[in-house]
Order: C-alpha cells, then structure tokens, then sequence
C-alpha cells in the first residue's frame, strides 16, 4: 500500500513537472472560467432575472460547479495522451504498483482544480461576490464541489480510456455544453418547460448547484420540489454514485488493456 | 537457477478479431545470448514481444521470462525486463534525465539511486548534452537512444529490442550494436526483431523466421544460409570484351545471372559448389580473371528466400 501510494505521488509529481515545462496550457486552464464568469455575470446577466434578484450571486456557484465539470476534458485529454504516445504501455510494463498510474492522475488533477477553485473564488470575490453564510458551511461547499470533481475524474478516465483518436475530446467538450445548460446553473430549473424543468433539476451537476448556492447563503436557492430540497443528500449521493460506476468501468478497462 | 532459460514460449499464440496472426511459436533464449525474430510486416513479431513483456495476453500457449510465468506472474516478469518497443515509449513534455528518473522512480530505486543511474545512462548514450532539454525536442535518434535507455534503466537480465535501430544512422546503429554486445557479455539475454538483416546477422546466435505468424525457419544464420542451399558464384574478369563469355559460361552453370559492367562483375546462384566452381575453372580457361569466388548466400537473400517461398504455400 505504501508502495502505491509513493508510485502515485511519482506519476502526480510528473504532472507539475509538466507545469512548470508547459504553463500556457494549465494557466489558460484557470483563467477559462474565470473569463466564462465575467462573460455570462455582466453581459448576459442583466438580461436574466431570477430568485433573489442578485444574478452574480445566483451564477457563481453556477460557475463553480462548472469548471469542475470541466475537469473531466483534462483528465480525459492526459489519459488519451498517455495511451497514445506509449507511456501507459511504459509505465504497464514497470515493476510498479499499477493502481499508481490512475491514482497519479487523480492526484494531480485534483491538485490542480482545487487551484482552479481557489483562483475562481479569488476572482469572484474581486467582481464582488460574497457568500452570505458560515465559513464552516463554505468549506462544506468547497468539499461537495471537489466530490464533484472526483466524479468528474473517474468518468474522464473511463473517457480517456475507453475512447481513442483525436476529434474525442473535441467532441466531448461540445457534449458538455448542453448537459451543463441543462441544469440550473445558468437560469432556474423552474423558468424551462415543465419536462425540461425535471430533467434539469435531476443533472447530477444541478444538485451539486443547489446545495452549494445554499451553503453559500444565497438567497433563493433552494425550490420547493423534492429534487432541490434534497439537494444536499443527492450532491453527495450522485457523485458517490457516478464514482462507483465509473471508477469500476475504468479499473476493467485498464485491467483489459492487453486482452 | 543457471539452467531456466531466460525466455521460453511454448505454442505461444494471438489473434485479433478471430484472425490469427501469431500461431504456435516455440522460443527458447539463453542468458548472455541474443535471439533475432525476423519476418516482413505484419509477420507478428511485435505481437510476440508485446506478450513477452506482459502487455498482450496470450490466447494459446504460454511464455515464461526468467522463469516467471508472463500471464500467472506478471509482476515478478516486469522486475526482470527491460522493452525497447518499436515506437518511443517517451514523455515529450519532460527532458530527458527527468524521463530516465521517473522511470528509475517506477522501477523502485531511491532518488538518488535513480539520478545517478539517470546520469549514467545519458553518459552512456550520448544525451547528456540534451539532458534538460524537453525530448519533444529531440532528433528521432536522440530518442531513440533515450528510449534505449529506459529500457536499460532496472539493468533488466532480460531485454526485448523491437527494431531498435529503426531510424537512426550507421553511427548510431553501429553505437546500439556496441552497446547490445556489451550487456550479451555482461550475461544479459536479448530478443531482438529487425528489419536489417544484416543486424540478425552481426548480432544474433540463433534466428526464427516469421511469415504471417508461423515460424518458416529457425536455426543459426549459417545453419539458416546452408539450409537454403544456395551459393553466389562471382566472377570478376581482367578485360570487359570477356564479359560475354563470362556470362555464357556462368548462365550454364546456375540461375539468375547478372553482369555489372562497370565492375566487370557476373554473378549467378548455384546449388552444386563443386560443380559450379569445376564448370567455371573450365569454361573460362584462357580468360584473364581477377577474381573468382563461391559466396555464402546474404541473411538479406534467405529471407527473400523463405519468405517469398512461404507465401506461395
Ligand atoms: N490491435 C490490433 N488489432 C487488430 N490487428 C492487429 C492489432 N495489432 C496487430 N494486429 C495485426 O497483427 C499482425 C501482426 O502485427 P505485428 O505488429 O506483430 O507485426 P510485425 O511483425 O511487428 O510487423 P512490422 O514489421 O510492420 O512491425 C498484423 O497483421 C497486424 O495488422
Ligand atoms: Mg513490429
């Protein structure tokens, strides 16, 4: 187990140094939603109303959520990468622990999009958001969104894994738009179409918007349908869940890479 | 253990999709000796280096290297190889010591161990100039070398060689031969596949042809040259007007006859020496000869040889 984690700590440790070698990628990769947050809270945002009337105060966990989401398309780029340039079949054919190879991974993106929090909240907090809550219940928030993140790590490593060439990623960095619309992240589930409305209020991610708006204090947040007010059980319970299914799919996939 | 050979295969064999392309290939490689896979593309060689080093499973069959079973023991087998795989099996962001350090790393060695070893083996190829340069960076013999390298980083008692002079230079080749004796020497045992014959030939003790995933041949490259049965008659005349007599003379003694006028040369493949050389003393008396000479056939002329013949089969 030791042995694991230390071959893990060398594969993340890999990853920073392809920071430090390569920067323009991963601080293009902070500043992205940054930017998105900007975009949406001050040109579109004066033309949206929604509960509470605050907008920014309404999109930034919006915005939060998202680019953990967003984590997935890096990981699935590195694990696509990986296997393509024959550094998995490097690392397969080492004498080293071979959960290593994802656990490294996961430690690395997880390092760098707790860095994307920090650098997102930053930047909220110089627009003007302020959470209107506890600082216990906001690192609560902080902690679901980075379960989400977990989440998101597994499915782009079954991604990554499970499907090859280039146009992959493109393609599934244009899926993520409409299931990121999909949700209540931008506009209130309530404002679509009564099916829409369902549909959008069960996306994984609207839960993870809900409870993390409602942590933060912001007003407004919580709808009187079951789905919102169960927000926090299944901000939990989804990513558990996502997690489970898509972390056993990878370890098959990995475990059959030579069948 | 001195008598477990270093790699043993028995009916080893792979499909893809239901088509074979390995089939019931037997393989016994000794320590302190190197092996030559030979065969055209496609002929499945690469498939039987990849099941070698853990990575493909094998559907019939089984494959032990250094007594460890490839399927059973995959983690004891890794612990013994080294794989120099036909593409570069490189990280292009990080420089080349940071590659060898991360792989010595993997390998289990402690830091420090592993940046000297890491140093060692730039030394030995000839990186450490490129050293802290990012390997995207890099010549494709620059990498070829530092994926050498890699290979070497665990000093493995087993190495696997997928062409790995594809692409580099006669120096360079020349270097990667120097090199490969030097670890046979020290006891290490090699498989090596290659699309240079003359790299099997300089190199190898022992050779298995492959076609289309059967094994055509197997055997020492003299005992591969013998079987064949065929010998290149070369006759070298004093004076270019003796050519044609030349040529009569050789055209009745063998096939395939060539004469190249600018070196005075005719060439022609027999099967009886004796009688070719006789024949030739014969019909060319009273002819000025340079040189006269029965030449064992080219490793380069077998595989044409076998392989042409197999697929006709
Ligand atoms: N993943 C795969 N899926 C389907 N067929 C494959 C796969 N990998 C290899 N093959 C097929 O297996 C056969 C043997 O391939 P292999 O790579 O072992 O040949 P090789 O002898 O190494 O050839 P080369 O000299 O070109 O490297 C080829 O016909 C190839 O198309
Ligand atoms: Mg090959």
């Amino acid at each position: 187990m030791t042995w694991a984690l230390r071959d893990a700590w060398t594969v993340t440790l890999r990853d920073l140094q392809h920071w430090r070698r390569q920067p323009a990628g991963p601080l293009i990769g902070l500043a992205f939603p940054v930017l998105l947050l900007l975009m949406f809270g001050f040109l579109l945002g004066g033309a949206i109303s929604v509960p509470g009337g605050d907008y920014l105060a309404f999109l930034f966990p919006g915005m939060l959520v998202l680019a953990m989401v967003f984590g997935l398309e890096e990981t699935m780029t590195a694990v696509q990468q990986d296997a393509a340039r024959g550094v998995t079949d490097r690392f397969r054919t080492l004498p080293m622990s071979r959960w290593a190879v994802v656990g490294g991974r996961a430690g690395a993106d997880l390092l760098s999009s707790t860095l994307g929090l920090v650098v997102l909240l930053a930047g909220g907090l110089v627009v003007g958001w302020r959470w209107q809550g506890g600082a216990l219940a906001a690192l609560a928030a902080v902690g679901l969104l980075l379960l989400l993140r977990v989440a998101a790590l597994w499915v782009g490593v079954w991604l990554g894994l499970a499907l090859r060439g280039p146009g992959t990623v493109v393609a599934v960095q244009i899926l993520v738009w409409p299931f990121a619309f999909l949700s209540n992240a931008f506009v209130p589930a309530q404002s679509m179409p009564g099916w829409l409305a369902t549909v959008a209020e069960l996306n994984p991610m609207a839960a993870t918007v809900t409870a993390t708006r409602d942590l933060f204090g912001t007003p407004g947040a919580v709808d009187a349908t079951w789905a919102s007010e169960h927000a926090l059980l299944l901000a939990v319970a989804w990513p558990v869940l996502l997690t489970a299914v898509f972390a056993t799919a990878a370890a098959r996939r990995y475990a059959r890479l030579g069948r | 253990m001195p008598d477990t050979p270093a790699i043993q295969t028995t009916g080893l064999g792979r499909s893809y999709a239901g088509r074979p392309v390995l089939t019931d290939l037997d393989l016994r490689v000794d320590a302190g000796t190197v092996h030559g896979l030979l065969g055209p593309n496609g002929a499945g060689k690469t498939t039987a280096v990849r099941i070698l080093a853990t990575l493909l499973a094998p559907h019939t069959g089984s494959a032990r290297v250094a007594g460890h079973d490839v399927v059973r023991e995959p983690e004891a087998v890794r612990r013994h190889l080294g794989l120099v795989g036909q593409h570069a099996a490189l990280d292009e962001v990080l420089g080349g010591r940071e590659n060898l350090v991360l792989f010595a790393r993997l390998s289990r060695m402690s830091p420090r161990r592993a940046r000297a070893r890491a140093d060692e083996l730039l030394e030995r190829f000839d990186l450490t100039e490129a050293a802290d340069r990012p390997v995207s960076t890099y010549s494709g013999g620059m990498r070829r070398r530092l994926d050498l390298a890699a290979g070497l980083v665990l000093d493995p008692p087993v190495l696997l060689l997928d062409e790995p002079t594809t692409g580099l230079d006669p120096a360079g080749r020349r270097e990667v031969w120097h090199a490969v004796r030097a670890l046979v020497a020290a006891g290490t045992a090699v498989l090596l596949t290659s699309q240079y014959l003359e790299e099997v030939d300089q190199l190898a003790g022992a050779v298995t042809v492959l076609d289309g995933g059967r094994v055509v041949a197997a055997g020492t490259p003299d005992a591969l040259k013998s079987s064949v049965g065929l010998d290149r008659l070369d006759v070298v005349v004093h004076d270019e007007r003796d050519l044609d007599r030349a040529v009569a003379v050789l055209d009745a003694l063998g096939t395939g006859t060539e004469a190249d006028p600018p070196t005075r040369r005719v060439t022609t493949t027999v099967t009886d020496r004796t009688a070719a050389l006789t024949g030739a003393l014969h019909g060319l008396a009273g002819v000025e000869v340079d040189d006269l000479g029965l030449r064992r056939p080219t490793l380069d002329e077998v595989f044409f040889h076998l392989t042409t013949e197999g697929s006709r089969r």
